[in-house]
């Protein structure tokens, strides 16, 4: 359960290694917080007295559990297990995705890149979603990005997938009102993460920490969209209208 | 049974759950309707949601409302047999016009005997009266088992003491029997004075509280520098007859009336408009009116719940909400006390009117709130950022004079906290596992803080 500072006991970040992920759980640690679940696709790769220093988890219990995002005929039975192990979930974190550079002309590539970002949230939103409207209470955070709001040619098969998880996220969250459970979708800019090393950097990029901030913000408001930095709302709010040439004049 | 799924939230509407509201009349509370609350996640009866934090929610599982139920009020022996739905508001109306007063009220008439019970709830006249829990000789428990037992606290001891102040953990309290106050007016008289700062506050509180059945201070937690801790005693008794008279001899026509106006209601949608300027210049506002030093009558809503003049007050503070945080030092902690009023004030949070207040003995109950020492209780807008460093701060000031904090207002406190100022929490869990060994009695609050 959340208290009223909006400080949860339980987290899980589906994507466990994703540095945004985990920024947000080092921000979200408080005297409250009582276990961190990680799930990652390689367990064994995980070090959790490692980790505790990088997450400044103090007390809490880190867990790490297998999850793959491309297997959703599993997704049901991680979100089980967790809650046998651990209890009522208070945080979700769906942060993994990948950025699929290779995937602008490479029907299976793209396709990859499809299942991991858009159908793998498909399926593990729903079930943690499931979890939280019978406990009556908790938040899915769902990080899109900026680049599925208008998707650009430089990289719009990834944009394309962000479009949809984005889509689905504020769907789902339309769709749980009054359930008591609660999405919320986070729209960062350019992040310098280890997703993006060696990218140029976009306008009003931003760090993991800024995300987490704007994250830790927007649970105590009780926002359901959070941008990052949150200039960027009426940035693509204007952006959004910009005629096509000019569109892709901005996209380099 | 119906019930319906709703999303429920304590008065400060700060951790908002979904669960099955049932609402029932009290003999319609069976056996059969506790097998029908039906999953793991149990039950917990609510009352009118003034609890300030998760006490009264229980997320994905079941809460009971109990209607209102009977006021038998029996003159000669100066008691009232009260179903746990009534209001103090409702037992007000009837009682006070015949010439009696509830024995505790805390700061709203919008509380009910249920809820009084189970937060074991103190007023102005604690120090001189004790809590609401001390006042009762009897009440009805509807138990896990389906049973309702008569428990007093002669011949069930442990259970009545787990009851009381047990946040409705043991079952749900259907009727209760409660010892009244007689009164010959239905207005108080109030000796108010402003007081510069807080050692001159603390100074006449002790050396003056005992000469007034009720005390409190309104202190101003935005003022810093020399007026830190700036504030309002007010002080007082009921008024008897002749001092009516004296005072307002219009009004000893009709004594014993009552009648509390509500002036307005705050409609909902607003943003939070307790802001830090505004709540600095009311603040400074009702310190300035208030009288230097004067003696006066006043009605029992203006003395006791002037708050409750306006609807709905809690959307003052927005969508994000508030928590009052109280917590309760021991007498000789006053340097702790003085730390936490300068951290709070120097802090720049927003907080509204603090109330200070000297605390009398324990009532007895396993996880009642009142002990000796001064209390004081702050309200601040929930979604201020670097509240929470704020809070574990004054946790662990509090904890390290033997102080704790009150479960009716608690939201933000951990396990270890509330195991660390309740020291009778074993024996309080111990009477649970006997008399709900199946966890059928489950709130948000106590899955937080580990109380079942």
């Amino acid at each position: 359960m959340n208290n009223a500072v909006a400080q949860p006991q339980t987290i899980v970040v589906l994507g466990g290694t994703s540095d945004i992920g985990q920024a947000i759980v080092a921000e979200l640690v408080s005297p409250a917080l009582r276990t961190v679940v990680l799930a990652v696709r390689q367990p064994d790769d995980v070090d959790t007295d490692t980790l505790a220093d990088t997450l400044h988890s103090g007390d809490a219990e880190i867990v790490v559990v297998p999850f793959d995002a491309t297997a959703p005929e599993t997704h049901a039975d991680v979100v089980a297990d967790i809650v046998t192990r651990v209890g009522d979930l208070d945080v979700v974190i769906q942060a993994f995705g990948q950025l699929g550079t290779a995937a602008l002309s490479d029907p299976v590539e793209a396709a990859a890149l499809a299942q991991v970002n858009y159908v793998g949230a498909v399926s593990s939103g729903l079930a943690v979603a499931d979890q939280l409207r019978r406990q009556g209470h908790g938040t899915l955070v769902v990080l899109s990005s900026v680049a599925g709001f208008r998707t650009r040619g430089s990289n719009f098969v990834y944009g394309s997938t962000k479009a949809g998880q984005d889509g689905f996220a504020t769907g789902l969250g339309h769709s749980l009102a009054g359930t008591g459970a609660r999405v919320m979708t986070v729209r960062p800019g350019f992040v310098r993460s280890s997703m993006t090393t060696g990218m140029a950097e976009a306008p009003f990029s931003a760090d993991p920490a800024d995300v987490a901030a704007a994250v830790a913000a927007g649970l105590r408001r009780k926002r359901s969209v959070v941008w990052v930095p949150g200039i960027l709302r009426v940035v693509m709010g204007l952006l959004r209208f910009a005629p096509d040439v000019v569109w892709r004049r901005l996209d380099r | 049974m119906r019930s319906t799924r709703r999303e429920l939230s304590g008065w400060g509407r700060t951790s908002p759950s979904v669960a099955d509201v049932f609402d029932v009349a009290a003999d319609e509370l069976t056996a059969d309707l506790l097998a029908g609350f039906g999953n793991d996640r149990g039950a917990i009866a609510r009352g009118l949601g003034r609890a300030y934090g998760d006490s009264a929610q229980n997320a994905g599982g079941s809460v009971v409302r109990l209607a209102p139920g009977p006021i038998l009020l029996d003159p000669s022996a100066g008691t009232v047999r009260v179903g746990a739905g009534v209001s103090l508001d409702e037992l007000m109306r009837h009682v006070v016009p015949r010439g009696w007063f509830v024995p505790v009220t805390p700061g709203t008439r919008f509380v009910t005997v249920g809820g009084a019970i189970a937060s074991d709830i103190h007023g102005k006249n604690h120090h001189a009266d004790g809590s609401f829990g001390e006042h009762v000789d009897s009440f009805t428990l509807l138990t896990a088992d389906g049973d309702r037992r008569v428990v007093t606290p002669h011949d069930e001891a442990d259970l009545w003491w787990a009851t009381i102040g047990g946040m409705g953990l043991t079952g749900v309290v259907i009727e209760a029997t409660v010892r009244l106050l007689p009164i010959e007016t239905s207005r108080c008289i109030v000796d108010t004075e402003r007081v510069p700062n807080l050692d001159s506050l603390l100074e006449r509180m002790e050396s003056g509280d005992h000469r007034y059945r009720y005390s409190v201070a309104w202190v101003d937690l935005v003022a810093s520098g020399s007026n830190m801790g700036r504030s309002v005693l007010t002080r007082g008794d009921h008024a008897s007859l002749a001092e009516l008279s004296d005072h307002d001899p219009s009004a000893v026509d009709d004594p014993l009336a009552f009648g509390p106006p509500s002036l307005v209601a705050v409609p909902p949608g607003l943003p939070n408009l307790l802001s830090k300027p505004a709540v600095r210049a009311f603040n400074e506002l009702w310190y300035r009116k208030a009288p230097r030093s004067h003696r006066g009558i006043e009605s029992i809503t203006g003395f006791f719940h002037p708050l409750d003049m306006i609807g709905d007050w809690n959307r003052l503070y927005g969508r994000p909400g508030f928590l009052q945080y109280q917590f309760v030092v021991p007498f000789g902690a006053v340097d702790t006390l003085r730390s936490i009023v300068n951290t709070v004030s120097a802090s720049g949070h927003a907080s509204f009117l603090a109330v200070l207040k000297r605390l009398g003995p324990d009532s007895g109950g396993m996880l009642s709130f009142p002990t000796p020492g001064w209390t004081l209780t702050l309200d601040l807008p929930a979604a201020a950022p670097g509240l929470d460093g704020l809070l574990a701060e004054l946790d662990r000031r509090v904890l390290d004079v033997g102080g704790r904090h009150y479960l009716a207002k608690d939201a933000t406190t951990t396990p270890e906290v509330i195991r660390a100022g309740y020291p009778r929490l074993d024996e309080f869990l111990a009477v649970r596992r006997r008399v709900d060994p199946n966890g059928v009695w489950a709130s948000d609050q106590a899955r937080r803080l580990h109380l079942l």
